[in-house]
């Protein structure tokens, strides 16, 4: 016997299945801490597309609980249309199955791979299979199912099927054991926080153990699902040409125009002359070598590019801004989005948002945010386009330091969506190096650096006049009563001057031994109508006029007066206690308030 | 001392600046004070009185700023200070203003140089002395040796003084406060002010002002300002030619300056200060080549202070300009007992006589 016949009985087909148990990593299952993220990342994914699709507001439910020391349960629960019961045992249990793989539209999932892995991963780990309960409306009874892959063939192998009794008229629910730990509790929560930035109709609640985090959604507007396009002939391969023409394809100019977006009669016409083949011929009969003209003639060819709209679906500048004003406190937030682009005949949006100053930790690199359509990317940042493209910039010319990357108090993200994400690979932890991508990242980004710069110097130029705020409210009465002294004179009433030279609204809060006086003069032109915030120790049970509402906690209290005050008028109250604290206004333009706190 | 006119003058002036204040406040407006700017491009020559005075340029300081309003408070506990001392005839050290500031709070001297800067301030808004406010400085005045003789009043009654008959071989200390020396009579033919101790013991060791009717004047490097009121009033009252005898480097030549033009510090009471007839004797740049005289090379901060001094309006004279430049190009400076090389008799037989017949003193 030969060797090649020797070798030829070791030679097999392998199942994908089998292939991805080797090869765990590709999928992001490299390790238990991370297994629970993917899994997490692939259920919810699925539970806000489906949603997306059946034009619902997703609500979905995350439950994590700890079953043995190694064994983790993790549940998630969405109000999405459902699964019809036939299929469930193909969308968890075979890889490779899904519904979004051939068509041309942004979306999160694509491949069918994601959740399957998970369900593999599991039965890996644990053994146990995986239980979904899916309910399609309330006319149609919820089913229960369980779960595994047959790693030979990747076909599904369902352990139970039942009818169930459910609360829930529509949705899905998952529960998936496996063996791991919750050493990612803190980067979970922060996916989870970043899925809910870019996902502003999305409400999430997470119960680990026995915490609950809530992240609520900021808009109430279901979100334009993306519609499927044609495939643009720029962004086309030979192989895929070759599986799009089949018998029915009818004559080349009608398979050009039918098959194709941004395709006409004409641009047909041009294409068949460049590829030397004639327009009228079967599309089915065209020789290898046809096919191989056909498809340079369509690279070459000036073909508007594809429509970004209808396929795309960016958040949007104001919906950002809003979502990370909830997440994150930050002195200053504007995002960009910018005008749909195009690489590779595949169309993309990137949309940019900069935050700064509150409470971003003052020092060290900027915090960055990477989502690739509406999913964020957490890990490998150092190999992604979108960071190479922040570090690619001079923030220096926005007044932000920068060591590689931007330093300081400040928040960048960067959303990329489009039809065909590049990814580095099929963990989709980053976006591979496209000049067109990163070029439109840099542009939104410089031009959000622009906005940040105006603020940092407007707020600088506001810091002076603050210094000029100061010097006479906290020097001047001193100066007027040392005059007084001296020429033997009651002291001057020096409010006019506040008034005259500084024009705002100026909120003082004195403590002496009589107790804590909050005063707010309105030197404005207009009239104000505020909040006034007052956190200290102090209870104020006296405070005359009293607070609209207290809250207390840790032992600290929140007072809250809503006030109304004319221009130039004033509003005091005072009350017994030591004072301390913190004071702050809502409702007025921050540039307006001259804030003075004799007891700091 | 205690003139009672002076101190109601002086109190009505400085509790005018706090008026000025309060009703700058009472009509709305921020109180705030006007000096001339205290620069060298600031000084300009009147005619008239033959000294270097504040020009035109003024700065305006309003309670604007937290620096501004922090200046005018201090300023305000100052006044406030010298009302109380004054009214109870006290008197204190520039020093002990600045510790008294100790318990002023916020108002508090961050450094004497402020608080001193600040009394200069008050006699510039005021167009009084520091003595007014009875205020004294720790500097020593001068001390005189030669034949003259004046009284002056002390705590234990007037005394009359010859400044050669009646003193040590350290001749006579002048007090902080000259105004209370009465000049009475004299037997010289110039005075001549010296920068060093060593030279000063030199000339009087030789005999120099006997033989040739000198009143030696010890500076103490750069001048107290009782030493140079007395020069002036020497000068003034007598009609004594003054000369000024110094190293030969750059900040020697501005000691020269301060006794005839007045400093920059004190422009505004240059009148009372400064001697304008003083004299610059030497050491001269061109000395030390005439004499080769054993010398250091300039460094970096001196040639720095000349190049300075070239656009310092005291210095814009002919005759500094061709000394100064001739010092830039020799690179070279000497002190004054570098004459001791060729003997210690040399200054006072050949250098000195030769240089003031020059000069026309002799």
């Amino acid at each position: 016997m030969d060797l090649a016949e020797e070798l030829a009985k070791q030679q097999r087909s392998i199942s994908v299945a089998e292939f991805f148990e080797r090869n765990k990593h590709l999928l992001g299952f490299d390790s238990p801490t991370r297994g629970i993220i993917t899994t997490i990342k692939e259920a919810v994914d699925n539970a806000l597309d489906a949603c997306e699709e059946a034009m619902v507001l997703p609500d979905i439910y995350i439950g994590i609980r700890r079953q043995s020391q190694e064994v983790i349960k993790i549940i998630v629960e969405d109000n999405g249309p459902g699964i019809v019961p036939r299929q469930v045992p193909y969308v968890f249990g075979k890889l490779l199955y899904g519904s979004r793989f051939h068509q041309i539209k942004q979306s999160r999932g694509q491949q069918g791979i994601g959740i399957s892995a998970a369900v593999l991963y599991a039965q890996l780990t644990s053994g146990l299979p995986t239980a979904v309960i899916s309910r399609t409306g309330p006319d149609s009874p919820a089913y229960r199912f369980e779960v595994q892959i047959n790693i030979e063939t990747n076909e599904p192998d369902v352990v139970s099927r039942s009818e169930v009794d459910w609360d829930r008229t529509h949705g899905t629910r998952i529960q998936i054991e496996f063996r791991s730990n919750l050493a990612a509790r803190k980067r979970l929560i922060e996916y989870l926080k970043y899925t809910s930035v870019v996902n502003p109709h999305a409400r999430i609640r997470l119960e680990i153990d026995d915490e609950t985090v809530l992240f609520d959604r900021v808009s109430d507007e279901i979100i334009a699902c993306p519609k499927a396009i044609r495939p643009h002939p720029h962004g086309i391969e030979i192989g895929q040409l070759r599986r799009m023409l089949g018998p029915e394809s009818g004559t080349i100019e009608e398979f050009l125009t039918d098959s194709f977006s941004r395709v006409g009669k004409k641009t047909a016409r041009e294409i068949c002359g460049k590829a030397q083949v004639s327009c009228t011929q079967d599309a089915g009969s065209l020789s290898p070598a046809e096919q191989k003209q056909l498809i340079d003639a369509m690279q070459e060819a000036k073909i508007p590019p594809p429509q970004v709209t209808q396929c795309l679906s960016p958040i949007g500048e104001d919906l950002i801004t809003r979502s990370l004003e909830k997440e994150f406190q930050m002195d200053f937030i504007r995002s960009r989005t910018r005008p749909g682009s195009v690489f590779s005949g595949h169309p993309f949006i990137i949309e940019a948002a900069i935050g700064y100053g509150g409470k971003l930790p003052p020092e060290g690199n900027a915090q960055i945010m990477r989502f690739a359509n509406r999913v964020p990317l957490m890990y490998q940042q150092g190999a992604c386009a979108i960071t190479q493209a922040i570090a690619g910039i001079n923030w220096k010319n926005y007044t932000i330091a920068q060591t590689g990357l931007p330093t300081g108090p400040l928040l960048i993200l960067v959303h990329v969506a489009s039809t065909s994400v590049p990814f580095t690979s099929e963990s989709k932890d980053a976006i591979a190096s496209i000049p067109e991508i990163e070029k439109e990242i840099v542009l939104a980004l410089q031009d959000l650096g622009r906005d940040l710069k105006l603020f940092l110097s407007r707020r600088d130029k506001n810091r002076l006049q603050e210094d000029r705020a100061r010097a006479v409210w906290a020097i001047l009465p001193e100066l007027a009563a040392k005059v007084a002294e001296i020429v033997e004179q009651d002291p001057p009433d020096i409010s006019p001057i506040e008034g005259k030279v500084m024009r705002r609204l100026v909120v003082r809060k004195k403590t002496t031994g009589d107790g804590v006086v909050l005063e707010l003069s309105n030197y404005t032109a207009n009239q104000v109508t505020l909040s006034l915030y007052n956190i200290s120790p102090n209870r104020a049970k006296d405070a005359h006029p009293p607070p609209d509402f207290v809250t207390e906690l840790d032992g600290d209290y929140t007072k809250v007066w809503q006030i109304s005050i004319g221009p130039g008028s004033s509003w005091k109250t005072s009350y017994s206690g030591q004072g301390g604290g913190t004071m702050e206004i809502r409702g007025v333009d921050p540039q307006q308030v001259v804030m003075v706190d004799f007891d700091g | 001392m205690a003139d009672k006119k002076l101190d109601s003058l002086a109190t009505e002036r400085l509790i005018g600046i706090a008026w000025k204040w309060y009703d700058q406040m009472r009509d709305g407006l921020l109180p705030s004070i006007s000096l001339p700017t205290r620069t060298k491009r600031n000084i300009a020559y009147d005619d008239e009185s033959e000294v270097w005075k504040y020009g035109d340029r003024e700065s305006t300081r309003s309670a604007g700023t937290a620096k501004s309003a922090l200046h005018l408070l201090k300023m305000a506990y100052v006044i406030w200070f010298l009302k109380t001392q004054i009214s109870q005839n006290r008197s204190s050290t520039l020093r002990e203003l600045y510790y008294i500031s100790e318990g002023w709070k916020r108002a508090k001297f961050q450094a004497q140089d402020e608080s001193n800067f600040l009394i200069e301030d008050l006699e510039i808004l005021t167009d009084m002395q520091r003595e007014a406010f009875h205020l004294r400085p720790e500097e020593d005045g001068a001390t005189i040796f030669g034949p003259m003789k004046l009284r002056e009043m002390t705590r234990r009654g007037a005394r009359d003084i010859h400044c050669q008959d009646d003193v040590g071989e350290a001749g006579y200390q002048i007090p902080t406060n000259v105004e209370t020396v009465e000049l009475l009579d004299h037997e010289a033919q110039f005075v001549i002010a010296i920068e060093t101790g060593g030279m000063f013991a030199r000339l009087i060791e030789n005999g120099f002002d006997s033989e040739y009717g000198a009143i030696l004047v010890h500076l103490k490097g750069q001048p107290a300002r009782s030493t140079r009121r007395i020069l002036n009033r020497i000068n003034d009252q007598f009609g004594l030619p003054v000369v000024v005898f110094t190293d030969g480097d750059p900040w020697s030549y501005r000691i020269y300056a301060s006794v005839a033009y007045g400093a920059i510090k004190s422009a505004h009471i240059s009148e009372i200060l400064a001697t304008p007839k003083a004299q610059f004797v030497g050491v001269q740049p061109s000395d030390i080549r005439d004499y080769n005289l054993p010398s250091d090379g300039l460094n970096d901060k001196d040639i720095a202070a000349l190049t300075s001094e070239l656009t310092d309006p005291r210095f814009s004279s002919d005759y500094w300009k061709e000394q100064i430049e001739l010092q830039l190009q020799l690179q070279v400076k000497s002190e004054q007992q570098a004459f001791a090389a060729k003997g210690l008799d040399f200054v006072t037989r050949e250098y000195l006589p030769a240089r003031l017949s020059d000069m026309g003193v002799l």
